[in-house]
């Protein structure tokens, strides 16, 4: 009986992702002067479990590479190899490792095995003796490719590798040993007529160690075509054997010229890989003669056709295994795409409850049921139970809807999680002592908005490690601790959820922001701004302070890119900095995407949605207030400012004639930290709404962000504050100006 | 037409639409299956495959801002479904709305997008098959909005009908 086993790959997928987070998660932990035996049996459980589901799913790499850090962990557990930092620097870099090839599988591409080989190379090193220093190179060569960075190597980092090759050299006998060659036999057609077999040849070469032989069997004729005395088939033979090239070549002695033949050395230590970039390499004394006694395999005896289809290293290259040489072939390898995870895992007592109520809506509908299908004449008593009925009902539908919302909601550890990592990874790069406090993670959070939060989260943190945190020398002159902390913080408040971010750092130079903002026009030059004016510019789209464009920030795009990625999600997001002091930025989301409490108005006779977040207050117009601009825009004097006035008819199109501003109601909403007043016909009842797509099957539509359903069936558009701003664009950058020239 | 011939429209509808197998009718012997309307006493016709359903006109709501043969959008069992006025798009002279007006739900999935947008005629016609060969194509006259949307011509009864082309007429939105 065979069980198709594809249907528990998501379920795997999942559980190993799960897994390969909780060894990260401890790694970080570790306390690599006093490892918690409990904290490494978990990375080991991890990793076991990987191991097995990947072994059971036929995914060979991924076992096999597993099993090799398995192995090690073991050790490790067991006491029998101890820890380091370098070597959790190193077990790091195999859970992204891992990482990769299990994205790789799950959206079915081929895993790029190139650097799983050199992880599994290093670790079989130490294993052997190695300290996991010696590898340590590799780790910081490869810790720029680390999925949290940017994909541009940075200078610093390209001018660290081969220094460190360098100061290595001398550790090559230790760490690189030669496991075994890599053998490509192909006879000439006519060698068996020689007498030569190549079988005695292979029986040889098996007692000289562990032979792992594939053959090729594809130039092989159909039966009638066949000659019995020609030799069709061609090997690919990897030796494990602590013997000598020559030994090898003795085997192929007799046949040297009946042959194609090529011998690599199978080198155990990846190091060699990580090195081949840099130019020392060729100096270095142990590999080169190496690197020649293959070269001189490479070339066949006497000319012969079909040399380029040999897989065998450039023989310009001075490359000495094979890996280097599918290096030089493939420099850059494309990141595989990332598969959106569909399916989320729901907590049993979320489940239980959802039961429970469908049980009492049945329980409910049922009751109805008997009572429509009453058969006497309705009385009194019936209208008195039926009421009592549809209160029951909408409470149960109610609770319902609550319940199916809480099985989207998700605990923002899931975010949070990614973090440590990445603060370590940076600060490293960067030189700077950094710790990371982390609190109300168990905060729940829709599911698409903790996706969408995901980046500009990454984003703040980055931002703060790079200009917010100083040097360690820096903040010991500014009498601080050396080590600088970014604290996190999630909470409920009200309807929505806030996440805030503080560092310890120098805080914000809003004087050279106001200045750049000066010089770029932004802001006019005799123009007095407030501090949070001020603090406002940092969101505006192409301003940065930093003088030193770096991978990680300052090319003046993203604190905009962050703003506008957390008000798509109806958030927003404050800052509030001191210099010398550190800068704290809170968001503030609303706890789900797909409900929004607004507020219903009617224009001509037409229902929309303000999302009641927006909407500052709502006023009735008085007509001695309003002052008409030179452009034709009016404008509204309240509270000493001037708020420009936009017709929801006029913008949409809704009617020919406008109505008398006098009297009328004015909606005040808040987009992009400027007010703007919307005139309504009326204003009708708050409701909370299910958000829809209109794009789905038309277009986005400016100055409306969805649509929803009313009671009664009909479709009711939900404003866009932001949109309609841009609808009415003259008119608001009018009334602007008045408010700046009064003030 | 009546409401009780709609009906009857209609359940004609359910029954072609539940007899064949969609993957095989595509081309069977070159034969397809067209429902046909009725837009200013013209006959029109569309690839029943992609009818989902046919209802009355009412409940839509304008879009802002939407270009004039856009009506606006109907609530689709708590789908949001754009609906176009055929007859403004294809500028007929008279687009008025009474109780034969109806609204073609029509459904286009390519390996992208599923769409959905209902298409606002004077009436439902009839239902027919037409095998590949009895298309013709359009001539190559007019120069006018609906022309790209056509897709042949036929006659059935000895009556024009016009075939038109529903994966272009969902996609129009993209150039408006």
């Amino acid at each position: 009986m065979s069980i198709d086993l594809s249907q528990f790959h998501a379920v795997f997928f999942e559980e190993s992702f799960e897994g390969l987070e909780l060894m990260e998660a401890a790694l970080l932990d570790l306390d690599v002067d006093n490892p918690d035996s409990e904290q490494i049996n978990a990375i080991f459980r991890a990793a076991h479990s990987i191991k097995g589901g990947s072994g059971t799913f036929g995914f060979v790499q991924v076992a096999e590479f597993t099993h090799i850090l398995e192995t090690l962990l073991d050790k490790v557990r067991d006491g029998e190899e101890a820890i380091d930092a370098d070597g959790i620097e190193l077990f790091l870099q195999s859970v992204d490792c891992l990482r990769g090839l299990l994205e790789a599988l799950q959206s079915k591409q081929d895993p790029d095995m190139q650097r799983a080989n050199q992880l599994a190379g290093v670790f079989q090193a130490v294993l052997d003796g190695a300290s996991y220093s010696d590898s340590a190179n590799i780790v910081k060569a490869n810790s720029i490719t680390s999925e949290l960075m940017a994909p541009q190597v940075t200078e610093p980092n390209s001018n660290a590798v081969p220094n460190d090759a360098v100061s290595d050299e001398e550790d090559y006998g230790v760490s690189r040993q030669q496991v075994g060659f890599k053998i490509y036999f192909k006879p000439h057609v006519d060698m068996l007529k020689g007498g030569n077999d190549p079988v005695r040849m292979l029986r040889e070469l098996a007692t000289l160690g562990e032979i792992n032989t594939t053959v090729d069997s594809s130039e092989l004729p159909p039966l009638e075509g066949l000659v019995p005395d020609n030799c069709y088939l061609s090997w690919t033979i990897e030796l494990l054997t602590t013997c000598k090239i020559d030994d090898v070549e003795e085997v192929f002695e007799w046949v040297e010229d009946e042959c194609q033949l090529s011998i690599t050395p199978i080198l155990q230590d990846a190091s060699t890989v990580a090195y081949s970039q840099s130019p020392d390499q060729q100096n270095s004394p142990e590999i080169k003669p190496k690197a020649t006694v293959g070269q001189r395999l490479v070339m066949p005896s006497g000319p012969l056709p079909g040399l380029d289809d040999l897989l065998l290293p450039n023989p310009i290259e001075p490359s000495s295994t094979e890996v280097v040489a599918d290096q030089v072939k493939t420099p850059v390898k494309a990141k595989p795409t990332k598969v959106e995870s569909s399916s989320i895992r729901v907590g049993i007592d979320k489940v239980d409850s959802l039961i429970n109520l469908v049980g009492e809506l049945v329980i409910t509908q049922s009751m109805l049921g008997q009572m429509g299908s009453a058969r006497d004449s309705i009385t009194e008593e019936h209208i008195g139970n039926l009421r009592e009925g549809l209160v029951q009902l909408e409470q149960n539908t109610r609770e319902l809807q609550d319940s199916v919302m809480r099985i989207r909601m998700l605990p923002i550890s899931f975010t949070f999680n990614r973090l440590p990592r990445m603060v370590r990874d940076i600060s490293i790069q960067l030189g700077k002592k950094v710790q990371l406090e982390v609190s109300g993670e168990n905060t729940e959070l829709d599911k698409t908005v903790m996706e969408k939060i995901s980046d500009p989260m990454v984003h703040l943190i980055r931002n703060a490690l790079d200009h917010g945190i100083e040097m360690p020398a820096q903040r010991i002159a500014a009498g601080k601790p050396e080590m600088g902390t970014i604290v996190l913080k999630a909470f409920h408040q009200g309807g929505s959820i806030v996440i805030e971010m503080k560092d310890d750092g120098g805080g914000i130079d809003t004087e050279r922001l106001l200045a750049k903002a000066r010089k770029n026009g932004l802001v006019g030059e005799t123009d007095q701004l407030t501090q949070e004016q001020k603090l406002e510019l940092l969101f505006t789209p192409g301003l940065t302070t930093v003088e030193q464009v770096s991978d990680l920030s300052g090319r003046g795009v993203g604190m905009d890119v962050v703003r506008r990625n957390i008000q798509e999600l109806n958030g927003s997001v404050e800052v509030s900095s001191e210099m010398g002091v550190g800068s704290a930025f809170r968001i503030r989301l609303p706890l789900t995407l797909a409900i929004l409490d607004g507020q219903l108005v009617t224009v001509a006779e037409q229902t929309y949605i303000f999302p009641l977040v927006s909407i500052s207050e709502s006023l009735q117009i008085d007509g001695a207030k309003v002052n008409n601009l030179a452009g034709g825009s009016d404008v509204y004097s309240l509270r000493e400012e001037y708020i420009p006035i936009l017709r929801l008819d006029r913008l949409f199109g809704l009617r020919e004639e406008v109505g008398v501003l006098d009297g009328s109601l004015l909606v005040v909403v808040e987009s992009e930290g400027q007010k703007i007043g919307v005139v309504v016909d009326e204003l009708l009842a708050q409701q909370q709404v299910v958000i829809k797509s209109l794009e789905e099957n038309y277009t986005r539509v400016v100055g409306v962000s969805g649509a929803t359903i009313l009671g009664d069936g009909t479709v009711a558009m939900i404003v866009d504050p932001i949109g309609l701003s841009s609808l009415a664009g003259n008119d608001i950058v009018a009334a602007k100006k008045l408010t700046d020239a009064v003030a | 037409m009546s409401i009780a011939e709609q009906e009857d429209a209609k359940s004609v509808l359910k029954q072609t639409a539940s007899m064949v197998d969609p993957s095989t009718t595509q081309d069977f012997e070159g034969q397809r299956q067209y429902l046909t309307f009725l837009m200013q006493d013209e006959e029109y016709g569309v690839d029943i495959l992609n009818v989902q359903e046919i209802r009355g006109w009412g409940n839509v709501s304008p879009i802002p801002n939407a270009p004039a043969y856009v009506s606006g959008v109907i609530n689709l069992r708590g789908a949001i479904v754009p609906v176009i006025d055929l007859r403004i798009l294809f500028q007929l002279a008279d687009a008025s709305y009474d109780e034969n007006t109806v609204v073609i739900v029509l459904k286009v999935s390519t390996e992208r997008v599923n769409r959905i947008m209902g298409v606002v005629v004077d009436a439902v016609s009839d239902v027919f098959t037409l095998s590949s060969a009895d298309k013709q194509s359009p001539p190559n006259v007019n120069q006018s909005v609906s022309h790209e949307f056509i897709e042949g011509l036929t006659e059935v009864k000895g009556k024009m009908v016009i075939l038109l082309d529903s994966e272009r007429l969902l996609h129009l939105e993209n150039d408006a």
